[in-house]
């Protein structure tokens, strides 16, 4: 192995870690705020990067059905509910948020012909079908439980995540997809030539944390989230609705998974069921950081990334029982370190 | 009292179209899972195959296995017993089939394989008496590869493969007969199907500069090695195996597909062959059904294994009549050895003739060498 090697497997490395660094974050944040470990992350990865494809090949992806389906779902639910409870001010709400709005997106699909369109208005066509999934999957699978243990959210969460691959599968077929980069511009620094599109991760990578740390530290919503994750009852007390900071953390998630499948699929084959599989390093890396700590998720995930990288290329059958059998050492100095506090009774 | 009268009437009513559906085939794919790409095609197969043999009704039990052992045991005892199948076709991949070899033998019911391995039906023994199947050896496969290899001058030769039993049972043959050619292996990586990044595997391989470089992984998973070699500068050979027959892994591949190489079944490239080939006629008729009811360009040669199964239980059907009613143990039997005598069969894969030591029965005729160009597969001379 020589210093070239090195560096380009240490720029490989670095991308990885970075889309895993992003759904690290999002499964801290929605580990902090529901105590739902939420192994669906990985699907919106696939669900976004799919979706775009689906544009590009001139076809009506099938998530947008999923998204009406699901829309008109929650809105008959919320309905139910609110005329149960005497209040039909929320209504209005309903509307607009679970039925109006996956029909306005569905109305633009079908007007605009996306397969013509620039590649910004794809991207965001293709957020606004896969992101309101997020809360959506929240009211129907989570909210119900919301006070249930983490084991059954753990459950839950495993029944759901079986629920979208298997619609995966269906909508996008079992081969996978390709989209156009971002930029087809090559930068050579010294002796190691650097993508665009790898530039446009890492630069969305850190904006996105960036962000992330602004919302949580400046803004009333992120604080709320915040003072939820912190202590529940404590934030009800003050007038925090959990089932908002529920929603909210669970937009967030899917968000940030649908566009790191976005940022991903220019340079690897996406199927409907990578992300998994993605999903789950971003898992290993929130383990390291103990599911609490951002700063040391995201520094985690770089650190799975390079040793997926550097693995790969030492002993490439190994690979996955290399960068799984890391959680190991972790959790024994975890467990060694940390006082642990039995949640339930 | 209702209920248990209902249940009664349902139970008749079941037992009546049981005895009217005469000959009734249990079908296994695994339509799910990491092999759905090659269970998909298979199972639309199923729905374009004749409803009479021989004057006989057929009725077609299709069940999904979803790519996993465990269930594809489960619902073949479950096709045994509650259906009681005269046959199973199944499963798509060799580790299921390899299970489902036991339960088959142990219940005397002939069962037609649509997985590639050599194991499922070889050595013939007791059990595997009542095993057949319809995919072209590995070893068939990778014969052709490294013919085409040593004829085109290649010395050394790297090699990465799926991290599974696929890559594995490729590596096996393909080194075995490599050293047999003279040709050096200097390299041996794996990865894995849902792997986003290959580079690793890709930059060690190219350290060792090889004069060609074979990937052995199924469908649109297999493109990545070939993407990021092409990225890498590789200039040498690339060759492919033919789990990537299928126009998916062209979209895919694209352009940096331009120039492989990789041998398939005869059903690929059906129409460039010459009129004189056995194989056209029958495998362009499969092509025309399957593209008539899912559109042009969806055919792919995996459905067509599921087609020459069909194939090969139509033309077994009428002998295994003389012997015995559909349902009863002799027309089982009748089937199994009407199944061995298969002779001279024109199917989309070449053509079948069986022996009591050979129940796979291809020949040279089943593979052929192709190349990518044009964003087409190109049949070689």
């Amino acid at each position: 192995m020589d210093l070239q090697i090195a560096l380009l497997l240490g720029q490989d490395g670095i991308v990885n870690g970075a889309i895993y660094a992003l759904l690290a974050l999002a499964l801290v944040l929605v580990f902090a705020v529901t105590r739902v470990i939420f192994i669906p992350q990985g699907e919106f990865v696939a669900y976004g990067a799919l979706t775009l494809a689906a544009f590009q090949a001139g076809k009506t992806p099938g998530t947008l059905w999923l998204l009406l389906g699901a829309g008109v779902l929650v809105a008959f639910i919320d309905t139910v509910v609110a005329v149960r409870a005497g209040s039909p001010g929320r209504l209005k709400r309903i509307v607009l948020w679970d039925l109006a709005l996956p029909a306005v997106v569905a109305g633009l699909v079908f007007w605009l012909e996306p397969d013509k369109l620039p590649l910004v208005v794809q991207v965001a066509l293709s957020l606004a079908i896969v992101v309101p999934l997020g809360p959506m999957i929240y009211r129907l699978a989570y909210q119900p439980l919301a006070e249930a243990s983490v084991l059954v959210l753990l459950i839950v969460s495993v029944a759901v995540h079986l629920a979208l691959v298997g619609l995966g599968l269906l909508f996008f077929g079992a081969e996978g997809s390709r989209t156009t980069p971002f930029s087809e511009a090559q930068f050579n620094i010294g002796t190691l030539t650097v993508n665009g599109q790898t530039l446009w991760v890492l630069g969305a990578s850190i904006v996105l944390i960036v962000a992330l740390y602004v919302f949580f530290g400046r803004t009333l919503y992120g604080k709320a989230l915040r003072a939820t994750a912190i202590n529940r009852v404590g934030a009800r007390l003050m007038g925090i609705s959990t089932t908002m900071a529920g929603k909210l953390s669970f937009t967030l998630a899917a968000g940030i998974g649908a566009l790191s499948g976005i940022l991903i699929a220019p340079i690897t084959t996406v199927y409907y069921d990578t992300g998994f599989l993605i999903g789950l390093k971003g898992f290993v890396a929130a383990i390291i950081a103990g599911l609490v700590s951002y700063p040391l998720a995201a520094a985690g995930a770089i650190l799975v990334g390079l040793l997926e990288s550097f693995s790969s290329f030492w002993a490439s059958a190994f690979k996955e029982v290399i960068v799984f059998t890391l959680i190991i050492p972790v959790l024994v100095w975890r467990s060694l370190t940390s006082h642990h506090v039995e949640e339930e009774e | 009292m209702r209920m248990k009268s209902l249940v009664a009437a349902l139970l008749s009513a079941g037992a009546v179209t049981f005895a009217y559906a005469d000959i009734t085939v249990g079908v296994l794919v695994s339509a799910t899972g990491p092999a759905a790409s090659l269970g998909i095609p298979e199972k639309n197969t199923f729905a374009l195959m004749p409803t009479t043999i021989a004057g006989e009704k057929v009725k077609y039990i299709v069940l999904d296995d979803a790519s996993d052992t465990t269930t594809a045991v489960k619902n073949t005892r479950k096709l045994l017993t509650e259906d009681k199948v005269d046959v199973i076709i199944g499963s798509t991949i060799t580790p299921n089939s390899l299970a489902m070899v036991d339960i088959a033998a142990e219940a005397e019911t002939p069962m037609i394989s649509m997985a590639a391995s050599a194991r499922i039906v070889d050595p013939v023994d007791a059990k595997r008496r009542w095993v057949f199947k319809t995919p072209q050896n590995d070893v068939q496969m990778s014969t052709a590869i490294t013919e085409h290899m040593s004829n085109n001058g290649v010395k050394t030769v790297a090699f990465i493969g799926f991290s599974d039993a696929y890559g594995e049972g490729w590596w096996q043959e393909f080194s075995k007969i490599a050293e047999v050619r003279k040709m050096k292996v200097v390299a041996n990586e794996r990865f894995n199907r849902a792997d986003t990044s290959v580079t690793g595997q890709i930059l060690k391989i190219m350290s060792t500069n090889p004069d060609a470089i074979l990937i052995a992984g199924s469908g649109t998973p297999a493109a990545l090695p070939q993407k990021t070699l092409k990225e890498k500068g590789y200039k040498g050979k690339i060759y492919q195996t033919h789990g990537v027959a299928n126009n998916d892994f062209l979209r895919v591949c694209g352009k940096d597909c331009e120039g492989t190489l990789l041998p398939a079944g005869p059903v690929l490239v059906a129409a460039q062959l010459p009129d004189t080939n056995p194989v056209k006629k029958s495998a362009l008729e499969y092509i025309a059904k399957y593209e008539k009811a899912h559109g042009p360009g969806s055919v792919s040669t995996f459905g067509a294994h599921a087609w020459d199964a069909g194939l090969l239980l139509a033309n077994a059907v009428p002998a295994a009549l003389k012997k015995g009613k559909p349902g009863s143990k002799e027309f089982r039997a009748g089937l199994r050895d009407a199944l061995e005598a298969t002779k001279n069969l024109y199917a989309a894969h070449g053509v079948y003739s069986m022996t009591t030591t050979d129940h796979l029965g291809l020949d040279q005729r089943s593979r052929v060498m192709v190349k990518i160009e044009g964003g087409k597969w190109v049949a070689l001379k």
